[in-house]
């Protein structure tokens, strides 16, 4: 019983040798994987100069875009700006020109209202004057007649 | 004598502006050879660990474009901070602490930054185990060993970030104990502690005792 407890130690004592030499190739392997890989990945060509020309040609692209858009809001605005004013103007001359014409109107109806009215006083004038009167009328109709 | 008092005052003017200018010229060049001094010493650091730093960080990362970038910023700030590094500890400690900080905020960053659909270059375990030097083993142990090297990248994957930078530093750096307790910042028991637990954690994953 002894001998075969003694044996059963031995047996574990082998195992775990065993382990262990086979964890240390493991690590071993990791190891030299790690080496390999990152010096096949340190000497590899870099491709950031192209990396930087796409972006470049990108920002670019994306600034001549900008300043398009920028350029056309601006002319865009300007132009309704302009197409504002150019009605406004063209109103402005039209209520002037009405303005002129309704100040026409009401100059030639008070003229027209004028003479009405004098015709329609120099027709109720009375013609007839007092007796008293009557010389002094005599001779105005007289200067009327010089 | 008070012309001669006033040359000789004019003089001693100009001697001392001349050797004021001199001396600033001088320092100057000290300045100047100094800088040129430092610029080439830390042009040899970089020669030196940039294979290492980029090789801590590719294991790290499994991803060769962040690797690059974090070894990039790794020098970069190493550079900015050349003047106050006073060689308490090795320039690789140094480095390898600043690394491990970028690494560090990296992964910060992307947690923080989780509702961004974030591009992810690492590569499979499978394409990572590939890397094996063939040696002169048969095709049958070779296999074997890629399989062996697939389940200790499967396991590292599954260590915590503390416990990962742990054993890489100790099993693929080759550090000692110390070196990675500066590195990290830790005490030598902590790093012992997730040493073991990292171990463990990779024995249990190539089918060993824990």
């Amino acid at each position: 019983m002894q001998r075969f407890d003694d044996n059963t130690d031995g047996l574990k004592e082998q195992v775990v040798d065993f382990e262990d030499a086979e964890f240390e190739e493991a690590l071993k392997n990791f190891k030299s994987s790690v080496h390999a890989w990152s010096d096949a990945a340190y000497s590899r060509p870099r491709t950031v100069a192209r990396e930087v020309r796409v972006r470049s040609w990108r920002l670019a692209a994306g600034w001549a875009l900008g300043c398009v858009l920028v350029a056309g809001s601006v002319s865009g605005g300007l132009m309704e700006r302009h197409h504002r004013a150019e009605l406004a103007r063209i109103a402005a001359q039209q209520r002037a020109v009405e303005q002129a014409r309704q100040l026409q109107q009401q100059q030639a109806r008070a003229k027209i209202t004028d003479e009405v009215l004098l015709a329609d006083v120099d027709s109720a004038v009375s013609r007839q004057v007092p007796d008293a009167m009557e010389p002094l009328a005599q001779m105005m109709a007289d200067d009327e007649t010089k | 004598m008070r012309i001669v008092n006033q040359v000789v005052n004019s003089d001693t003017v100009r001697a001392s502006t001349w050797v004021m200018a001199a001396g600033t010229a001088l320092d100057a060049m000290a300045i100047t050879t100094s800088d040129d001094a430092a610029a080439q010493e830390f042009a040899q650091v970089v020669e030196r660990h940039r294979p290492q730093i980029f090789r801590f960080l590719l294991s790290s990362t499994r991803d060769v474009d962040l690797a690059e970038t974090l070894t990039q910023e790794c020098f970069l700030k190493a550079h900015r901070n050349w003047g106050s590094f006073r060689g308490e500890s090795s320039a690789m400690t140094w480095l390898m602490r600043i690394a491990i900080n970028l690494q560090k905020d990296h992964w910060r960053n992307r947690r923080m930054q989780f509702w961004r659909t974030t591009r992810t270059n690492s590569v499979d375990l499978d394409e990572a185990s590939e890397w094996l030097p063939s040696g002169e083993s048969s095709i049958e142990q070779q296999l074997l060993a890629k399989e062996r090297v697939k389940q200790v990248w499967t396991a590292v994957k599954g260590l915590s970030e503390r416990q990962r930078t742990v054993f890489l530093l100790r099993y693929v750096e080759e550090q000692e104990l110390s070196e990675i307790a500066a590195a990290t910042g830790l005490s030598e028991g902590t790093v012992k502690a997730h040493l073991s637990r990292a171990v463990a954690r990779v024995r249990l994953e190539l089918g060993g005792r824990r």
